[in-house]
């Protein structure tokens, strides 16, 4: 195959949608059942243990406020983005992901600093079961957004020379999900106490 | 695709705009719901179920506009949105089946005896650190 051709797979789409966005999907699909897996299980011990009301209570509701803030406003950038690609103009479509990329980035040094202080009080992922969801949970989330923001920043180096332009929305599918288990992480680990 | 560009375009970035600063009252509404829940008790209406629907019912909203909107699943082709839900029942059935083992600590022919005195440990401890003005549960090694 030469460099200029294109895998069949890629520019088929008998499905009725792009294989590349298919492809998107299916992972999205993957991952709810990681993530569901695992916050039904701290659902069902949360339930199970009426203890766990106090351990729970010492998060702070407003570092997690503050990133289900940052992680809403990065995906507004991100849909701008597609909406951009879809318009043609790479160079902006680049743009609304630098600043999505950047969003990730703040998202990650609230947490840095959240679980700095955690850590410090003593609340580590070996304190007790909650912790051991707080920080397992929090911490996958947070890969994600580290994943995330890799592939973003070389989607938006090809979105700049006008390449591959209908990638855009591919991360931004990726992206909005990760928003969306975030939403969820929000009540579940912050609010609920 | 034809039809994605036509509704995208119908829209616009305003629009996008707009479902963001709907989801910002939300997150406000969900914050401020636990934090006003034990003022608005009415009735039956306890604080509790304040903080449910604040909390989750919004959590659950909020989701919905990011997938429709955002991700355009409302736009998708069906099958898409679909496949999602397939996965969220998984989720559901694996629940169902292993929820009645971890929540219970005992059976008609069974008790859990760990988590039992898990429980009994930890709650006699955070009783004990509340009476010293302490929190429980930072070191239940008893490094202190």
């Amino acid at each position: 195959m030469s460099s200029m051709t294109k895998p069949i797979a890629t520019t088929r789409s008998a499905t009725g949608i792009p294989t590349g966005k298919l492809a998107v999907w299916w992972v999205v699909g993957s991952e709810i059942v990681i993530f569901g897996g695992l916050l039904a299980s701290y659902v069902m011990h949360r339930l199970g243990h009426p203890e766990w009301a106090e351990y729970a209570s010492h998060t702070n509701t407003w570092f997690g406020g503050a990133n289900t803030f940052v992680l809403l406003t990065s995906s507004l950038f991100a849909v701008l983005a597609h909406h951009a690609a879809e318009h043609g103009d790479g160079k902006k479509a680049a743009k609304w992901l630098l600043g999505t990329c950047a969003g990730g980035f703040v998202f990650l040094c609230i947490k840095a600093v959240e679980w700095t202080i955690e850590i410090q009080h003593g609340y580590t992922i070996t304190a007790n079961g909650f912790w051991s969801f707080y920080y397992t949970a929090a911490g996958i989330h947070a890969l994600h957004v580290i994943a995330g923001c890799i592939i973003m920043l070389i989607i938006a180096r090809q979105a700049w020379k006008g390449k591959e332009l209908q990638r855009v929305e591919l991360i931004g599918i990726y992206w909005h999900f990760v928003d969306i288990v975030w939403i969820f992480l929000f009540p579940l680990l912050y609010i609920a106490k | 695709m034809a039809e994605h560009q036509e509704h995208a375009d119908e829209h616009g970035q305003a629009y996008y705009v707009k479902i963001w600063a709907v989801l910002l009252v939300l997150l406000i509404v969900s914050i401020l719901g636990p934090i006003l829940a034990p003022y608005m008790e009415v009735g039956f209406l306890k604080a509790w179920m304040i903080t449910l629907m604040t909390a989750f019912g919004i959590a659950v909203v909020k989701a919905y506009l990011v997938a429709a909107n955002f991700m355009h699943l409302k736009i998708e082709k069906r099958y898409i949105s679909y496949l999602l839900a397939t996965m969220l029942m998984l989720m559901l059935l694996f629940f169902a089946g292993v929820a009645p083992d971890v929540m219970k600590h005992e059976g008609q022919n069974w008790q859990n005896v760990a988590a039992q005195t898990e429980v009994e440990r930890a709650l006699e401890a955070e009783g004990a650190a509340a009476a010293h003005g302490e929190h429980a549960g930072e070191h239940p090694g008893g490094e202190h």
